[in-house]
């Protein structure tokens, strides 16, 4: 079906489930119990699961089919938001014009570092992207503030020219990104006994992107192209003997994926019409990597599992705090309970990130091949035989 | 002339940073082969290294101190450090005063131990594994230390003082036969440029003219070789680790008094260091110092305000600007030896 | 006129002469070897064969284009294929993707964006890559991973990959270099095979003799960056000159 095999039309399938049921199977508890805090079923936050799994998605073209280690993919993401908005700001709150700006404008921005960076391969790619991105993030902060408004972000404003809608509300107030209408924010609420589900529009809008970046994904992981890239990955130096050039091969890849993170950014600006240039920084970068890492790269599926991931604990941990805590551990001698929460502190609330970074490095050191390689030894403990096409593993290229 | 000269002295304490932190960089890149994204934070780490000393020194207890009164009539609280109960009150505020300074006989054997822990715990598991991982698990790491520093520490900057002796500026200009006040340059940066000159010195000195040198440098050319020897390359590459945390934390301690520590530092550092150690050539240490120094200066002028009416925003990009010529005209770097990671 | 000429070739490294005017010059269908000691320039002149290096003096002529200067896709395009001394293969792809890989290229040439199709929905390169495994007798392995593959399957492999180019010329670096005895005589079994089977020009780097007096037709003795002889292996193995640049004897 769609041109894809029997398991590849299986996992797509199962994929699309998952994110048209999502607000549902993602709030399993009931509004008012006290587990609804570890519900994750509101649009904010599926909006960004669904954003940074296509960011994700495209990350993992680069890095996990060619082995290129980009730390500069957030300038892409980045300039995505900018154009974004700046398509608001002068023809439409439509967001179709936006996305479509967005992922033209990173494109282009990314045939350019890519057409440099790509001289170079192994950590001098890393580097050079890493200094591309980082000279970005200066500039957008300082020389390009007429662009990017500088500190406090480009955002919609009453003296917008936005020639096609006007620059106001009918009300006067600031308009609102749309779909032919259809506002972004717009939900309709769902109750179930004491469930409580939100259908929100810019959720299905996402939706339905990254519904078509994961198919185009798929689609590249099996074809010729998808094959050359492995090649680029596996052998360089006989992908040239073979006749084939590997440069427009590698900046191809970089561009698909340039596009997808601009896609992810014109997505993020349609949600919430602001860009800022914190959204460039490396350690944003950083972020896509530890994604894909922790999905599985180079797996179909394994970038937006960990995109998924990261952006739940993100959000959990990040709410807990000592009191939850408390009460969690009431059920210890107060003694215990102390303790216990002092141990726990650390990596809550505001120390959230170093839980990611303590599971990341245990995911780089013990499972290189992220979450899915997990999924897949703890299949094969069961069925107490390999997996007869196991998802490839490798390393990166040199 | 006088500006030209400032935007050098300008230069030359940042420069400074960057070279001691591209060199601990190149040490451990050039010996172990390994890219070390958490060498960042092991700057880091020295500088609050020294903020831990003073908070140290300054434990005080609160003492009522009777000759003075506040509004309400009663007795004024004085907190005494216990240090000046023990040393007495000049001596001990000497010793607080010179934290900084002090917290150097702290940090070495602090950071040796950090980075020998570091290398034998993590680093070690990874030099058959491709730079990749090794970018990504140290790039793990780097995020873990410095949150453990935010933990402990906050995340607004802590500021810590130089000696009060080296509070003010020193008047080149007068040396120099110029205006007086027109090449003025602050002590202390001062000490910190010589400081480094020092350390870069020394481990220069120990790699030339001892026999443990010798081995790192032969194993930095040919690896292979060195361990068909019979040499344990590895416990020497260890205790080279050791030394290159050493560095990085030395060069931390000493920055605490030009900026106040924060836990992000490392990390703005790192990328800038990177660059450096690209500039001056992977695996050359002369050519990490050298670019450390240049960039730095190079920097300096960028932010002249002359310059940055020319060309806006040059003094944000230049390093960045200068890096990807080199990488893209000649890759091995100024120093670099022919064929080493010119890929 | 052969297929390769290689024309006044001199290159030098700092002081030292690697190639001195070398001319060298394989016919069409022949195997074709160039022998010599340890630092006679067989490698340098490999080099330059494969634009790896750019002689100081001379020109390498293939089918009538200069290949000198370009690079190692372009000359691959030309018609050149090459053999490792170890093999060099995807090591992370599958048999039959390694075989695949170099059938692509032959088609649409050293970029093509098939981003969209399908690879095995290709008949065509899918009947061609089952042909040539065929051929090389690996079918049952064609799912193996390339890296699980024995040391002698990786060659017979690499073989594959550059036999379905159709090459015009074969180059063989060492082939059998670090082989047991038992894998070189394989190897020289399937290089007959080869050879039977189609029209091709070989072209050998060799320093084993057994191999090259297995295999050649003709044989070029390179000696301290000069040809020495170029004559029939018949005529070689007892030419008084080879005898002294291998064996060092003074008298001639």
């Amino acid at each position: 079906m769609l041109g894809l095999t029997k398991r590849d039309t299986a996992l797509f399938a199962i994929v699309v489930a998952m994110v048209v049921f999502a607000p549902f199977i993602l709030n399993p508890f009931p509004a008012a119990s006290p587990m609804a805090q570890f519900n994750a079923g509101y649009p904010d936050l599926m909006q960004r699961f669904l954003i940074f799994g296509i960011f994700a998605i495209g990350f993992n073209i680069l890095f996990g089919l060619t082995g290129y280690l980009s730390f500069g993919h957030a300038a892409f993401l980045g300039t995505g938001s900018y154009a974004g908005v700046w398509m608001f700001k002068l023809l439409s709150m439509n967001v179709l014009p936006a996305i479509v700006i967005a992922v033209v404008v990173a494109g282009l921005f990314s045939v350019l570092i890519g057409y440099i960076s790509l001289r170079r391969s192994g950590i001098y790619f890393s580097i050079l992207t890493l200094a591309f991105a980082q000279m970005s993030y200066a500039l957008a902060y300082s020389v390009l503030t007429p662009i990017t408004n500088g500190e406090t972000g480009l955002q919609l404003s009453l003296n917008d020219p936005r020639i096609l809608d006007g620059a106001a509300a009918a009300d006067g107030s600031l308009p609102v990104p749309n779909f032919f209408g259809i506002e972004m924010r717009s939900s309709t609420e769902l109750y179930f006994g004491g469930w409580e589900f939100t259908l929100n529009a810019g959720y299905y809008l996402c939706a339905v992107f990254m519904i078509a970046a994961f198919y185009v994904s798929i689609r590249i992981f099996r074809s010729p192209f998808g094959m050359m890239l492995r090649a680029v990955k596996s052998n360089q130096q006989r992908m040239n003997y073979t006749g084939l050039n590997s440069r427009p091969y590698t900046l191809a890849a970089f561009v698909i994926s340039g596009m997808f993170a601009g896609l992810a950014g014109g997505l993020l600006v349609a949600m919430d019409p602001l860009a800022g240039a914190e959204r460039m920084q490396w350690t944003r970068s950083g972020e896509v990597v530890l994604m894909t890492i922790l999905g599985g790269m180079g797996t179909l599926i394994g970038p937006v599992l960990g995109a998924g991931l990261i952006k739940y604990l993100e959000n959990i941990l990040s709410k807990i705090n000592d009191s939850i805590l408390h009460q969690w551990f009431s059920l210890f001698p107060d003694g215990l309970s102390d303790f216990l929460v002092f141990i726990v502190h650390p990596f809550i609330g505001k120390g959230w990130n170093l839980t990611l970074g303590l599971v990341f490095m245990l995911v780089v050191i013990f499972l290189p091949g992220g979450l899915v390689q997990g999924g897949q030894k703890i299949a094969a403990l069961f069925r107490r035989r390999k997996p007869d096409q196991p998802v490839s593993v490798k390393h990166p290229a040199e | 002339m006088e500006s030209f000269i400032l935007q050098i002295l300008n230069g030359l304490d940042k420069g400074a940073a960057y070279a001691l932190i591209a060199l601990g960089l190149t040490l451990i890149f050039g010996t172990l082969g390994v890219v070390n994204f958490a060498h960042g934070a092991l700057f880091m780490l020295g500088a609050f290294c020294a903020v831990t000393l003073n908070r140290l020194l300054q434990v005080s207890h609160v003492v009522l101190d009777e000759t003075k009164t506040d509004f309400l009539g009663n007795p004024r609280k004085i907190e005494v450090p216990y240090i000046q109960d023990w040393l007495g009150e000049t001596m001990g505020a000497a010793i607080i005063d010179w934290s900084v300074p002090l917290s150097i006989i702290v940090t070495i054997p602090v950071m040796i131990l950090i980075g020998v822990i570091m290398e034998r715990g993590l680093i070690k598991h990874f030099y058959k594994r491709p730079h990749a991982d090794q970018i990504l698990v140290t790039f793990g790491l780097a995020i873990v230390l410095q949150e453990i520093i935010k933990a402990f520490f906050g995340a607004n900057p802590i500021p810590t003082a130089a000696p009060q002796m080296f509070a003010g500026s020193f008047d080149f200009g007068v040396l120099l036969g110029f205006d007086p006040f027109t090449v003025f340059y602050p002590y202390w940066r001062l000490i910190y440029f010589m400081f480094s000159m020092i350390v870069i010195g020394a481990v220069f000195a120990f790699l030339q003219f001892t026999t443990f040198g010798m081995v790192v440098r032969a194993g930095m050319a040919d690896r292979e070789t060195v361990g068909l020897l019979g040499i344990n390359i590895d416990r020497k590459f260890t205790i080279m680790f050791g030394i290159a945390a050493a560095v990085a934390g030395l060069a931390g301690v000493m920055y605490t008094p030009i900026v106040s520590p924060n836990y992000h530092m490392g990390m703005d550092f790192l990328v800038l260091s990177f660059v450096v150690v690209v500039v001056g050539g992977m695996g050359s240490l002369p050519g990490a110092v050298l670019a450390g120094f240049l960039l730095g200066i190079l920097q300096s002028f960028a932010s002249m305000s002359v310059v940055i009416e020319a060309i806006p925003g040059i003094n944000q990009v230049i390093i960045y600007l200068v890096a990807m010529v080199i990488l893209l005209v000649r890759p091995r770097g100024l120093m670099g030896r022919k064929g080493v990671m010119e890929d | 006129m052969g297929i390769l000429e290689v024309n006044n070739v001199s290159k030098r490294f700092g002081g030292l002469k690697a190639l001195d005017n070398v001319n060298l010059n394989v016919m069409e269908n022949t195997v074709h070897a160039i022998i010599g000691p340890n630092g006679a320039g067989k490698s340098t002149l490999l080099n330059c064969l494969i634009g790896k290096l750019m002689p100081d003096t001379g020109s390498v002529m293939f089918d009538g284009q200069s290949v000198l200067g370009r690079k190692p896709h372009e000359i691959n395009q030309m018609g050149i294929s090459r053999v490792f001394q170890t093999p060099e293969i995807f090591g992370d792809l599958t048999v039959f993707e390694n075989v695949m890989i170099p059938i692509f290229a032959k088609r649409d040439g050293a970029f093509a964006l098939h981003a969209f199709s399908r690879v095995l929905n290709d008949a065509d390169i899918v009947m061609r890559t089952e042909a040539m495994l065929e051929d090389v007798d690996m079918q049952d392995k064609r799912h193996a991973n390339a890296a699980s593959l024995s040391r002698g399957d990786k060659r017979r492999l690499e073989m594959a990959m550059c036999l379905s180019q159709q090459p015009k010329l074969l180059l063989l670096d060492e082939p059998t270099a670090g082989m047991a005895r038992a894998d070189t005589n394989n190897t020289i079994d399937l290089l007959k095979e080869i050879k039977a089977s189609r029209d091709i020009t070989m072209c050998i780097i060799e320093h084993d003799m057994h191999v090259v007096f297995s295999l050649a037709e003709r044989i070029t003795v390179l000696a301290q960056g000069t040809p020495l002889v170029e004559d029939t292996p018949e005529n070689i193995k007892g030419h008084p000159k080879v005898r002294e640049a291998y064996l060092g004897e003074a008298q001639v």
